[in-house]
Protein backbone atom coordinates (compact mmCIF):
# COMPACT_ATOMS: atom_id res chain seq x y z
CA UNK A 1 0.00 0.00 0.00
CA UNK A 2 2.12 2.91 -1.14
CA UNK A 3 0.98 6.03 0.60
CA UNK A 4 3.32 8.83 -0.13
CA UNK A 5 2.88 11.77 2.08
CA UNK A 6 1.65 9.83 5.06
CA UNK A 7 3.76 6.81 5.76
CA UNK A 8 7.25 6.31 7.00
CA UNK A 9 9.73 7.64 4.50
CA UNK A 10 11.00 4.90 2.28
CA UNK A 11 7.66 3.14 2.45
CA UNK A 12 8.72 0.55 5.01
CA UNK A 13 6.12 -1.02 7.24
CA UNK A 14 5.86 0.52 10.65
CA UNK A 15 6.70 -2.68 12.40
CA UNK A 16 9.88 -3.53 10.58
CA UNK A 17 12.98 -3.63 12.74
CA UNK A 18 14.73 -0.34 13.27
CA UNK A 19 17.08 0.16 10.37
CA UNK A 20 20.83 0.06 10.75
CA UNK A 21 20.86 3.83 10.77
CA UNK A 22 20.15 3.74 14.49
CA UNK A 23 17.49 6.34 15.22
CA UNK A 24 19.24 7.12 18.49
CA UNK A 25 21.97 8.79 16.50
CA UNK A 26 19.55 11.13 14.79
CA UNK A 27 18.60 12.74 18.04
CA UNK A 28 19.30 12.36 21.71
CA UNK A 29 16.30 11.11 23.63
CA UNK A 30 17.97 12.29 26.84
CA UNK A 31 18.23 15.82 25.51
CA UNK A 32 14.61 15.70 24.34
CA UNK A 33 13.45 14.52 27.75
CA UNK A 34 15.05 17.53 29.36
CA UNK A 35 12.73 19.71 27.27
CA UNK A 36 9.69 18.21 29.06
CA UNK A 37 9.69 19.22 32.72
CA UNK A 38 7.06 16.66 33.75
CA UNK A 39 9.24 13.77 32.61
CA UNK A 40 11.62 14.55 35.47
CA UNK A 41 8.93 14.18 38.14
CA UNK A 42 8.07 11.20 40.32
CA UNK A 43 4.75 9.44 40.89
CA UNK A 44 4.13 7.39 44.04
CA UNK A 45 7.83 7.78 44.74
CA UNK A 46 8.91 6.41 41.35
CA UNK A 47 10.14 8.23 38.27
CA UNK A 48 7.18 8.85 35.99
CA UNK A 49 7.01 6.44 33.05
CA UNK A 50 4.42 8.13 30.87
CA UNK A 51 2.93 5.72 28.34
CA UNK A 52 -0.47 7.32 27.78
CA UNK A 53 0.48 9.53 24.87
CA UNK A 54 -2.49 8.52 22.76
CA UNK A 55 -4.69 10.14 25.41
CA UNK A 56 -2.61 13.28 25.66
CA UNK A 57 1.02 14.19 25.19
CA UNK A 58 3.24 16.08 27.61
CA UNK A 59 4.33 19.62 26.81
CA UNK A 60 7.82 20.92 26.11
CA UNK A 61 9.04 23.96 28.05
CA UNK A 62 8.86 26.11 24.90
CA UNK A 63 5.09 25.56 24.72
CA UNK A 64 4.62 26.24 28.42
CA UNK A 65 6.71 29.40 28.06
CA UNK A 66 4.80 30.61 25.00
CA UNK A 67 1.49 30.36 26.83
CA UNK A 68 2.90 32.07 29.93
CA UNK A 69 4.46 34.79 27.77
CA UNK A 70 1.19 35.43 25.96
CA UNK A 71 -0.72 35.89 29.19
CA UNK A 72 2.12 37.86 30.83
CA UNK A 73 2.78 40.29 28.00
CA UNK A 74 0.56 39.71 24.98
CA UNK A 75 -3.00 39.01 26.11
CA UNK A 76 -5.85 40.79 24.33
CA UNK A 77 -8.87 39.68 22.36
CA UNK A 78 -8.29 39.38 18.64
CA UNK A 79 -9.87 41.27 15.71
CA UNK A 80 -11.68 44.57 16.12
CA UNK A 81 -9.29 45.94 18.75
CA UNK A 82 -7.85 49.26 17.62
CA UNK A 83 -4.99 49.15 20.08
CA UNK A 84 -1.50 47.69 19.73
CA UNK A 85 -1.97 44.73 22.06
CA UNK A 86 -5.05 43.50 20.20
CA UNK A 87 -3.27 43.91 16.89
CA UNK A 88 -0.33 41.87 18.16
CA UNK A 89 -2.61 39.13 19.47
CA UNK A 90 -4.45 39.06 16.13
CA UNK A 91 -1.18 38.73 14.24
CA UNK A 92 0.02 35.95 16.55
CA UNK A 93 -3.28 34.08 16.15
CA UNK A 94 -3.17 34.45 12.35
CA UNK A 95 0.43 33.27 12.30
CA UNK A 96 -0.56 30.22 14.31
CA UNK A 97 -3.12 29.40 11.61
CA UNK A 98 -0.46 29.77 8.96
CA UNK A 99 1.84 27.48 10.95
CA UNK A 100 -0.85 24.80 11.14
CA UNK A 101 -1.56 25.13 7.41
CA UNK A 102 2.11 24.49 6.69
CA UNK A 103 2.22 21.55 9.11
CA UNK A 104 -0.70 19.83 7.37
CA UNK A 105 0.27 20.80 3.83
CA UNK A 106 -2.90 22.85 3.32
CA UNK A 107 -2.95 25.14 0.30
CA UNK A 108 -4.10 28.16 2.28
CA UNK A 109 -4.62 29.22 5.92
CA UNK A 110 -8.27 29.82 4.99
CA UNK A 111 -8.58 26.03 4.97
CA UNK A 112 -7.66 25.83 8.67
CA UNK A 113 -10.44 26.21 11.24
CA UNK A 114 -9.48 26.28 14.91
CA UNK A 115 -11.80 24.18 17.07
CA UNK A 116 -11.72 22.89 20.63
CA UNK A 117 -10.29 19.60 19.43
CA UNK A 118 -10.79 16.71 17.05
CA UNK A 119 -14.23 15.97 18.47
CA UNK A 120 -15.50 19.46 17.77
CA UNK A 121 -13.92 19.45 14.32
CA UNK A 122 -15.82 16.29 13.36
CA UNK A 123 -19.05 17.59 14.87
CA UNK A 124 -18.60 20.76 12.85
CA UNK A 125 -18.45 18.80 9.60
CA UNK A 126 -21.38 16.58 10.60
CA UNK A 127 -23.59 19.50 11.58
CA UNK A 128 -22.57 22.02 8.92
CA UNK A 129 -21.76 19.95 5.86
CA UNK A 130 -24.03 17.08 6.89
CA UNK A 131 -27.12 19.13 7.68
CA UNK A 132 -26.85 20.99 4.39
CA UNK A 133 -25.98 18.02 2.18
CA UNK A 134 -27.44 14.81 3.56
CA UNK A 135 -30.85 13.60 2.46
CA UNK A 136 -32.94 10.60 3.39
CA UNK A 137 -31.31 7.46 2.01
CA UNK A 138 -27.86 9.00 1.57
CA UNK A 139 -25.15 6.90 3.16
CA UNK A 140 -22.30 7.70 5.52
CA UNK A 141 -19.55 5.08 5.63
CA UNK A 142 -17.40 4.68 8.73
CA UNK A 143 -15.37 1.78 10.07
CA UNK A 144 -15.81 -0.44 13.11
CA UNK A 145 -12.55 0.86 14.58
CA UNK A 146 -13.57 4.49 14.99
CA UNK A 147 -13.18 6.40 18.21
CA UNK A 148 -16.63 7.38 19.49
CA UNK A 149 -15.87 10.92 18.35
CA UNK A 150 -15.83 9.75 14.71
CA UNK A 151 -18.96 7.65 15.14
CA UNK A 152 -21.48 9.44 17.31
CA UNK A 153 -21.50 12.73 15.34
CA UNK A 154 -22.50 10.63 12.32
CA UNK A 155 -25.13 8.74 14.28
CA UNK A 156 -26.61 12.07 15.32
CA UNK A 157 -26.66 13.60 11.84
CA UNK A 158 -28.00 10.36 10.35
CA UNK A 159 -30.88 10.51 12.79
CA UNK A 160 -31.49 14.18 12.00
CA UNK A 161 -31.43 13.80 8.21
CA UNK A 162 -32.62 10.25 7.58
CA UNK A 163 -29.23 9.32 6.16
CA UNK A 164 -28.01 5.76 6.68
CA UNK A 165 -24.86 5.05 8.66
CA UNK A 166 -22.83 2.05 7.54
CA UNK A 167 -19.74 0.65 9.25
CA UNK A 168 -17.13 -1.51 7.55
CA UNK A 169 -15.99 -4.41 9.75
CA UNK A 170 -12.48 -5.13 10.98
CA UNK A 171 -10.54 -8.38 10.88
CA UNK A 172 -9.17 -10.55 13.68
CA UNK A 173 -5.89 -8.68 13.38
CA UNK A 174 -7.67 -5.40 13.91
CA UNK A 175 -7.23 -4.26 10.33
CA UNK A 176 -9.94 -2.72 8.23
CA UNK A 177 -11.64 -5.37 6.10
CA UNK A 178 -10.85 -3.68 2.81
CA UNK A 179 -13.01 -5.94 0.65
CA UNK A 180 -16.00 -5.29 2.87
CA UNK A 181 -15.27 -1.57 2.91
CA UNK A 182 -15.14 -1.44 -0.89
CA UNK A 183 -18.39 -3.40 -1.09
CA UNK A 184 -20.10 -0.94 1.25
CA UNK A 185 -18.92 2.03 -0.79
CA UNK A 186 -21.59 2.86 -3.34
CA UNK A 187 -23.06 5.70 -5.35
CA UNK A 188 -25.29 6.38 -2.36
CA UNK A 189 -22.22 7.03 -0.17
CA UNK A 190 -22.02 10.78 0.36
CA UNK A 191 -19.39 10.86 3.06
CA UNK A 192 -16.60 8.54 4.17
CA UNK A 193 -15.20 9.04 7.66
CA UNK A 194 -12.17 7.02 8.67
CA UNK A 195 -9.53 7.12 11.34
CA UNK A 196 -5.97 7.41 10.09
CA UNK A 197 -4.59 5.47 13.07
CA UNK A 198 -6.84 3.56 15.48
CA UNK A 199 -6.52 4.94 19.00
CA UNK A 200 -7.39 1.57 20.51
CA UNK A 201 -5.27 -0.71 18.33
CA UNK A 202 -2.68 1.45 16.59
CA UNK A 203 -3.76 0.16 13.17
CA UNK A 204 -2.67 2.44 10.32
CA UNK A 205 -5.36 2.63 7.67
CA UNK A 206 -4.57 2.98 3.95
CA UNK A 207 -6.30 6.32 3.91
CA UNK A 208 -4.94 7.42 0.57
CA UNK A 209 -6.36 4.36 -1.16
CA UNK A 210 -9.70 4.78 0.60
CA UNK A 211 -9.89 8.48 -0.23
CA UNK A 212 -9.19 7.81 -3.88
CA UNK A 213 -11.93 5.19 -4.13
CA UNK A 214 -14.39 7.34 -2.20
CA UNK A 215 -13.80 10.45 -4.25
CA UNK A 216 -14.12 8.44 -7.47
CA UNK A 217 -17.67 7.73 -6.25
CA UNK A 218 -18.25 11.38 -5.54
CA UNK A 219 -18.11 10.99 -1.76
CA UNK A 220 -16.54 13.49 0.57
CA UNK A 221 -13.73 12.12 2.77
CA UNK A 222 -13.04 13.00 6.39
CA UNK A 223 -9.91 11.66 8.07
CA UNK A 224 -9.72 11.53 11.86
CA UNK A 225 -6.07 12.42 12.35
CA UNK A 226 -6.08 12.73 16.14
CA UNK A 227 -3.66 9.80 16.42
CA UNK A 228 -1.73 10.22 13.19
CA UNK A 229 -0.73 13.89 13.25
CA UNK A 230 1.64 13.36 16.22
CA UNK A 231 3.35 10.39 14.56
CA UNK A 232 3.37 10.78 10.78
CA UNK A 233 4.11 13.64 8.42
CA UNK A 234 0.73 14.80 7.13
CA UNK A 235 0.07 16.21 3.69
CA UNK A 236 -3.66 16.61 3.24
CA UNK A 237 -3.36 17.01 -0.52
CA UNK A 238 -1.27 13.86 -0.88
CA UNK A 239 -3.77 12.00 1.31
CA UNK A 240 -6.55 13.19 -0.97
CA UNK A 241 -8.97 13.94 1.83
CA UNK A 242 -11.53 16.74 2.00
CA UNK A 243 -11.44 17.13 5.78
CA UNK A 244 -8.73 16.31 8.29
CA UNK A 245 -9.24 16.72 12.03
CA UNK A 246 -6.65 16.70 14.80
CA UNK A 247 -6.08 17.87 18.36
CA UNK A 248 -3.47 20.24 19.74
CA UNK A 249 -2.99 18.47 23.04
CA UNK A 250 -1.93 15.20 21.43
CA UNK A 251 0.58 17.17 19.37
CA UNK A 252 2.53 18.46 22.37
CA UNK A 253 0.40 21.62 22.46
CA UNK A 254 -2.23 22.76 24.96
CA UNK A 255 -5.69 21.34 25.54
CA UNK A 256 -8.66 23.32 24.24
CA UNK A 257 -7.44 23.76 20.68
CA UNK A 258 -7.87 21.52 17.69
CA UNK A 259 -7.87 21.84 13.96
CA UNK A 260 -10.24 21.18 11.14
CA UNK A 261 -8.65 21.26 7.71
CA UNK A 262 -11.32 21.61 5.06
CA UNK A 263 -10.85 21.92 1.32
CA UNK A 264 -11.57 25.55 0.38
CA UNK A 265 -14.39 24.90 -2.08
CA UNK A 266 -16.21 22.78 0.49
CA UNK A 267 -15.80 25.19 3.39
CA UNK A 268 -16.99 28.07 1.21
CA UNK A 269 -20.29 26.32 0.55
CA UNK A 270 -20.87 25.23 4.14
CA UNK A 271 -23.28 27.12 6.41
CA UNK A 272 -22.28 28.16 9.93
CA UNK A 273 -22.92 25.64 12.68
CA UNK A 274 -22.64 27.97 15.65
CA UNK A 275 -23.66 31.61 15.71
CA UNK A 276 -21.99 34.40 17.59
CA UNK A 277 -19.33 37.04 17.42
CA UNK A 278 -16.63 36.91 14.80
CA UNK A 279 -18.46 34.75 12.25
CA UNK A 280 -20.62 37.36 10.51
CA UNK A 281 -20.36 39.78 7.62
CA UNK A 282 -23.33 41.92 8.66
CA UNK A 283 -26.14 41.57 11.15
CA UNK A 284 -29.59 43.09 11.43
CA UNK A 285 -32.25 42.07 13.91
CA UNK A 286 -33.88 39.94 11.22
CA UNK A 287 -31.02 38.29 9.41
CA UNK A 288 -27.30 38.07 9.03
CA UNK A 289 -24.72 37.21 6.42
CA UNK A 290 -21.71 35.12 7.08
CA UNK A 291 -18.02 35.80 7.10
CA UNK A 292 -15.82 33.84 4.74
CA UNK A 293 -14.11 30.67 6.05
CA UNK A 294 -12.42 30.10 8.39
CA UNK A 295 -13.99 32.91 10.46
CA UNK A 296 -17.48 31.60 9.57
CA UNK A 297 -16.78 28.55 11.72
CA UNK A 298 -15.14 30.29 14.67
CA UNK A 299 -18.01 31.93 16.53
CA UNK A 300 -16.99 33.55 19.79
CA UNK A 301 -13.54 34.24 21.19
CA UNK A 302 -11.33 31.41 19.96
CA UNK A 303 -8.62 29.65 21.99
CA UNK A 304 -6.01 32.34 21.32
CA UNK A 305 -3.28 31.39 23.78
CA UNK A 306 -3.83 27.74 22.92
CA UNK A 307 -3.46 28.31 19.17
CA UNK A 308 -0.25 30.24 19.79
CA UNK A 309 0.99 27.43 22.03
CA UNK A 310 0.09 24.87 19.37
CA UNK A 311 2.15 26.73 16.76
CA UNK A 312 5.18 26.56 19.06
CA UNK A 313 4.52 22.84 19.61
CA UNK A 314 4.55 22.28 15.84
CA UNK A 315 7.89 24.12 15.66
CA UNK A 316 9.16 21.72 18.30
CA UNK A 317 7.92 18.62 16.47
CA UNK A 318 9.31 19.77 13.13
CA UNK A 319 12.56 20.61 14.88
CA UNK A 320 13.01 16.94 15.67
CA UNK A 321 11.60 15.90 12.31
CA UNK A 322 9.27 13.06 11.44
CA UNK A 323 12.02 10.92 10.01
CA UNK A 324 13.63 10.69 13.43
CA UNK A 325 10.28 10.54 15.21
CA UNK A 326 8.88 7.61 13.23
CA UNK A 327 12.18 5.71 13.37
CA UNK A 328 12.45 6.05 17.15
CA UNK A 329 8.78 5.34 17.81
CA UNK A 330 9.01 2.26 15.56
CA UNK A 331 11.94 1.03 17.62
CA UNK A 332 9.97 1.57 20.85
CA UNK A 333 6.90 -0.23 19.50
CA UNK A 334 8.99 -3.06 18.13
CA UNK A 335 10.67 -3.60 21.49
CA UNK A 336 7.33 -3.34 23.29
CA UNK A 337 5.74 -5.97 21.04
CA UNK A 338 8.74 -8.20 21.70
CA UNK A 339 8.85 -7.79 25.50
CA UNK A 340 5.18 -7.38 26.36
CA UNK A 341 4.16 -10.03 23.84
CA UNK A 342 6.56 -12.49 25.51
CA UNK A 343 5.23 -11.84 29.04
CA UNK A 344 3.40 -14.96 30.29
CA UNK A 345 -0.37 -14.50 30.24
CA UNK A 346 -0.28 -11.43 28.02
CA UNK A 347 -2.30 -11.39 24.81
CA UNK A 348 -1.81 -8.56 22.33
CA UNK A 349 -5.05 -7.13 20.97
CA UNK A 350 -4.68 -5.87 17.43
CA UNK A 351 -1.77 -7.15 15.43
CA UNK A 352 -2.12 -5.19 12.21
CA UNK A 353 0.87 -5.38 9.90
CA UNK A 354 1.02 -1.60 9.73
CA UNK A 355 0.56 0.32 12.93
CA UNK A 356 2.05 3.01 15.03
CA UNK A 357 2.88 3.92 18.59
CA UNK A 358 0.06 2.00 20.29
CA UNK A 359 0.11 -1.39 21.99
CA UNK A 360 -3.17 -2.80 23.27
CA UNK A 361 -3.17 -5.97 25.37
CA UNK A 362 -4.89 -7.96 28.07
CA UNK A 363 -3.52 -10.13 30.85
CA UNK A 364 -5.50 -13.36 30.88
CA UNK A 365 -7.71 -13.68 33.94
CA UNK A 366 -6.86 -10.25 35.35
CA UNK A 367 -8.98 -7.20 34.71
CA UNK A 368 -7.17 -4.32 32.96
CA UNK A 369 -7.99 -1.97 35.85
CA UNK A 370 -6.18 -4.24 38.26
CA UNK A 371 -3.18 -4.51 35.95
CA UNK A 372 -3.21 -0.74 35.57
CA UNK A 373 -3.18 -0.30 39.35
CA UNK A 374 -0.07 -2.47 39.68
CA UNK A 375 1.68 -0.55 36.91
CA UNK A 376 0.62 2.74 38.51
CA UNK A 377 2.29 1.57 41.70
CA UNK A 378 5.51 1.41 39.66
CA UNK A 379 4.99 4.94 38.37
CA UNK A 380 3.92 3.62 34.96
CA UNK A 381 1.00 5.49 33.39
CA UNK A 382 -0.99 3.41 30.91
CA UNK A 383 -4.66 3.49 30.04
CA UNK A 384 -7.07 0.76 31.06
CA UNK A 385 -10.52 0.83 29.57
CA UNK A 386 -12.46 0.75 26.34
CA UNK A 387 -10.59 3.78 24.92
CA UNK A 388 -13.83 5.31 23.68
CA UNK A 389 -14.00 2.50 21.14
CA UNK A 390 -16.64 0.14 22.51
CA UNK A 391 -17.39 -1.44 19.12
CA UNK A 392 -13.71 -2.43 18.90
CA UNK A 393 -13.83 -4.02 22.35
CA UNK A 394 -17.02 -5.87 21.41
CA UNK A 395 -15.33 -7.12 18.24
CA UNK A 396 -12.61 -8.75 20.34
CA UNK A 397 -15.12 -9.93 22.95
CA UNK A 398 -13.49 -8.09 25.83
CA UNK A 399 -14.72 -5.23 28.03
CA UNK A 400 -11.44 -3.36 28.07
CA UNK A 401 -7.75 -3.49 27.30
CA UNK A 402 -4.58 -1.97 28.61
CA UNK A 403 -3.01 0.44 26.23
CA UNK A 404 0.57 1.63 26.23
CA UNK A 405 1.14 4.42 23.74
CA UNK A 406 4.49 5.89 22.89
CA UNK A 407 6.08 9.19 22.06
CA UNK A 408 9.52 10.16 20.80
CA UNK A 409 10.46 11.06 24.38
CA UNK A 410 9.97 7.52 25.67
CA UNK A 411 12.98 5.28 26.13
CA UNK A 412 13.72 1.61 25.66
CA UNK A 413 14.30 1.47 29.42
CA UNK A 414 10.70 2.61 29.94
CA UNK A 415 9.48 -0.16 27.68
CA UNK A 416 11.51 -2.58 29.78
CA UNK A 417 9.98 -1.11 32.95
CA UNK A 418 6.54 -1.79 31.49
CA UNK A 419 7.41 -5.42 30.85
CA UNK A 420 8.88 -5.79 34.36
CA UNK A 421 5.74 -4.22 35.83
CA UNK A 422 3.59 -6.73 33.97
CA UNK A 423 5.72 -9.48 35.46
CA UNK A 424 4.75 -8.19 38.90
CA UNK A 425 1.04 -8.41 38.15
CA UNK A 426 1.14 -12.20 38.53
CA UNK A 427 2.89 -11.86 41.90
CA UNK A 428 0.07 -9.70 43.20
CA UNK A 429 -2.89 -11.54 41.70
CA UNK A 430 -1.29 -14.95 41.05
CA UNK B 1 3.58 -0.74 47.34
CA UNK B 2 2.01 0.10 50.70
CA UNK B 3 -0.93 1.77 48.93
CA UNK B 4 -1.31 -1.12 46.55
CA UNK B 5 -1.39 -3.65 49.41
CA UNK B 6 -3.92 -1.47 51.20
CA UNK B 7 -6.08 -1.50 48.07
CA UNK B 8 -5.69 -5.19 47.33
CA UNK B 9 -5.91 -6.65 50.80
CA UNK B 10 -5.63 -10.42 50.97
CA UNK B 11 -9.33 -10.84 51.70
CA UNK B 12 -10.12 -8.92 48.50
CA UNK B 13 -7.72 -11.01 46.44
CA UNK B 14 -9.20 -14.16 47.91
CA UNK B 15 -12.79 -13.12 47.13
CA UNK B 16 -11.69 -12.14 43.63
CA UNK B 17 -10.26 -15.62 43.08
CA UNK B 18 -13.22 -17.45 44.58
CA UNK B 19 -16.22 -15.16 44.75
CA UNK B 20 -19.12 -16.17 47.00
CA UNK B 21 -22.67 -16.25 45.64
CA UNK B 22 -21.49 -16.00 42.03
CA UNK B 23 -24.42 -17.82 40.48
CA UNK B 24 -27.77 -17.49 38.82
CA UNK B 25 -30.71 -17.57 41.21
CA UNK B 26 -33.78 -19.12 39.58
CA UNK B 27 -36.03 -18.29 42.54
CA UNK B 28 -34.95 -14.64 42.77
CA UNK B 29 -37.79 -12.14 43.00
CA UNK B 30 -35.72 -8.98 42.56
CA UNK B 31 -33.08 -8.25 39.97
CA UNK B 32 -31.11 -5.31 38.65
CA UNK B 33 -28.26 -4.74 36.26
CA UNK B 34 -25.45 -2.34 36.97
CA UNK B 35 -23.13 -0.92 34.37
CA UNK B 36 -20.18 1.40 34.65
CA UNK B 37 -19.91 3.04 31.24
CA UNK B 38 -16.46 4.39 32.06
CA UNK B 39 -14.83 0.99 32.31
CA UNK B 40 -17.43 -1.38 30.85
CA UNK B 41 -17.93 -3.27 34.10
CA UNK B 42 -21.26 -5.06 34.33
CA UNK B 43 -22.93 -6.76 37.24
CA UNK B 44 -26.30 -8.41 37.73
CA UNK B 45 -27.54 -8.65 41.30
CA UNK B 46 -30.38 -11.02 42.17
CA UNK B 47 -32.21 -11.14 45.48
CA UNK B 48 -34.92 -13.19 47.09
CA UNK B 49 -36.81 -10.94 49.48
CA UNK B 50 -39.39 -12.70 51.65
CA UNK B 51 -41.01 -11.89 54.97
CA UNK B 52 -39.31 -8.49 54.99
CA UNK B 53 -35.80 -9.92 54.77
CA UNK B 54 -33.21 -10.64 52.09
CA UNK B 55 -33.25 -14.40 52.20
CA UNK B 56 -30.73 -14.91 49.42
CA UNK B 57 -28.39 -12.74 47.32
CA UNK B 58 -26.24 -13.57 44.31
CA UNK B 59 -24.40 -11.82 41.49
CA UNK B 60 -22.93 -12.42 38.07
CA UNK B 61 -20.97 -10.25 35.69
CA UNK B 62 -17.54 -9.04 34.81
CA UNK B 63 -15.40 -6.50 36.50
CA UNK B 64 -12.11 -5.81 38.22
CA UNK B 65 -10.92 -7.46 41.43
CA UNK B 66 -12.34 -4.61 43.50
CA UNK B 67 -15.84 -4.80 42.04
CA UNK B 68 -15.89 -8.61 42.07
CA UNK B 69 -14.73 -8.85 45.66
CA UNK B 70 -17.12 -6.06 46.63
CA UNK B 71 -20.06 -7.95 45.09
CA UNK B 72 -18.95 -11.18 46.75
CA UNK B 73 -18.61 -9.69 50.23
CA UNK B 74 -21.77 -7.62 49.82
CA UNK B 75 -23.96 -10.59 48.94
CA UNK B 76 -22.69 -12.40 52.03
CA UNK B 77 -23.15 -9.30 54.21
CA UNK B 78 -26.75 -8.49 53.29
CA UNK B 79 -28.20 -11.97 53.60
CA UNK B 80 -30.67 -12.11 56.45
CA UNK B 81 -30.98 -8.33 56.70
CA UNK B 82 -34.03 -6.21 56.08
CA UNK B 83 -33.94 -3.92 53.03
CA UNK B 84 -33.59 -0.95 55.39
CA UNK B 85 -30.60 -2.52 57.09
CA UNK B 86 -28.99 -3.29 53.73
CA UNK B 87 -29.52 0.32 52.61
CA UNK B 88 -27.97 1.56 55.84
CA UNK B 89 -24.98 -0.77 55.35
CA UNK B 90 -24.55 0.71 51.85
CA UNK B 91 -24.44 4.18 53.41
CA UNK B 92 -21.70 3.08 55.77
CA UNK B 93 -19.78 1.31 53.04
CA UNK B 94 -19.99 4.37 50.82
CA UNK B 95 -18.63 6.56 53.61
CA UNK B 96 -15.78 4.11 54.04
CA UNK B 97 -14.68 3.98 50.40
CA UNK B 98 -15.00 7.73 49.91
CA UNK B 99 -12.84 8.40 52.95
CA UNK B 100 -15.67 10.12 54.82
CA UNK B 101 -14.52 11.02 58.35
CA UNK B 102 -17.66 9.44 59.81
CA UNK B 103 -17.12 6.09 58.22
CA UNK B 104 -18.94 3.32 60.04
CA UNK B 105 -17.27 1.65 62.97
CA UNK B 106 -15.38 -1.58 62.35
CA UNK B 107 -17.95 -3.65 64.19
CA UNK B 108 -20.90 -2.77 61.99
CA UNK B 109 -18.74 -2.83 58.85
CA UNK B 110 -17.32 -6.25 59.64
CA UNK B 111 -15.57 -7.74 56.63
CA UNK B 112 -16.43 -4.69 54.54
CA UNK B 113 -13.60 -2.85 56.34
CA UNK B 114 -11.12 -4.46 53.92
CA UNK B 115 -12.22 -1.85 51.38
CA UNK B 116 -10.74 1.02 53.40
CA UNK B 117 -7.81 1.27 50.96
CA UNK B 118 -10.15 2.25 48.12
CA UNK B 119 -10.47 5.79 49.46
CA UNK B 120 -6.88 6.51 48.39
CA UNK B 121 -7.89 5.69 44.78
CA UNK B 122 -10.91 7.88 43.97
CA UNK B 123 -11.28 6.39 40.52
CA UNK B 124 -11.87 2.94 42.06
CA UNK B 125 -14.76 4.10 44.28
CA UNK B 126 -17.15 3.33 41.44
CA UNK B 127 -15.72 -0.18 41.10
CA UNK B 128 -16.36 -0.87 44.77
CA UNK B 129 -19.80 0.71 44.91
CA UNK B 130 -21.27 -0.56 41.61
CA UNK B 131 -22.56 -3.82 43.17
CA UNK B 132 -24.13 -1.85 46.03
CA UNK B 133 -25.89 0.61 43.73
CA UNK B 134 -27.14 -2.37 41.77
CA UNK B 135 -28.33 -4.13 44.91
CA UNK B 136 -30.20 -0.96 45.93
CA UNK B 137 -31.81 -0.80 42.48
CA UNK B 138 -32.84 -4.44 42.83
CA UNK B 139 -34.42 -3.75 46.22
CA UNK B 140 -36.33 -0.80 44.76
CA UNK B 141 -37.54 -2.74 41.73
CA UNK B 142 -40.92 -4.44 41.55
CA UNK B 143 -41.18 -8.17 42.12
CA UNK B 144 -40.17 -10.29 39.14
Amino acid sequence: MPETGESVRGGSGLLEPASSAAPGRLFSVDAIRRDFPILGTTVRGRPLVYLDNAATSQKPQTVIDAITRFYATGNANIHRGVYALSEQATVAYDQARLRVARFLGASSPAEIVFTRGTTEAINLVAQSWGRAQLRRGDEILVTAMEHHSNLIPWQLIAEQTGAVLRAAPITEQGELDLDAWHRLLSDRTRLVAVTHISNALGTLNPVRELAEAARARGAVVLVDGAQSAPHLPIDVNALGCDFFACSGHKLYGPTGVGVLYGRAELLERMPPWQGGGGMIASVTLERSTWAEPPARFEAGTPPIAEAIGLAVALDYVDGIGFQAITAWEDALLHRAVELVGATPGVRLVGTASRRAAVLSFVVEGIHPHDVGAVLDDEGIAVRAGHHCAQPVMRHFGIPATLRASFSFYNTLEEVEALARGLGRVREVFG
Amino acid sequence: MAGLRELYQNVILEHNRSPRNYRAMPDANREAQGHNPLCGDQVTVRLRVEDGRIQDAAFQGMGCAISRASASIMTAAIKGRTPEEAAELFQQFHRLVTGHPEAGNPETLGKLAVFSGVSAYPIRVKCASLPWHTMKAALDSPDL
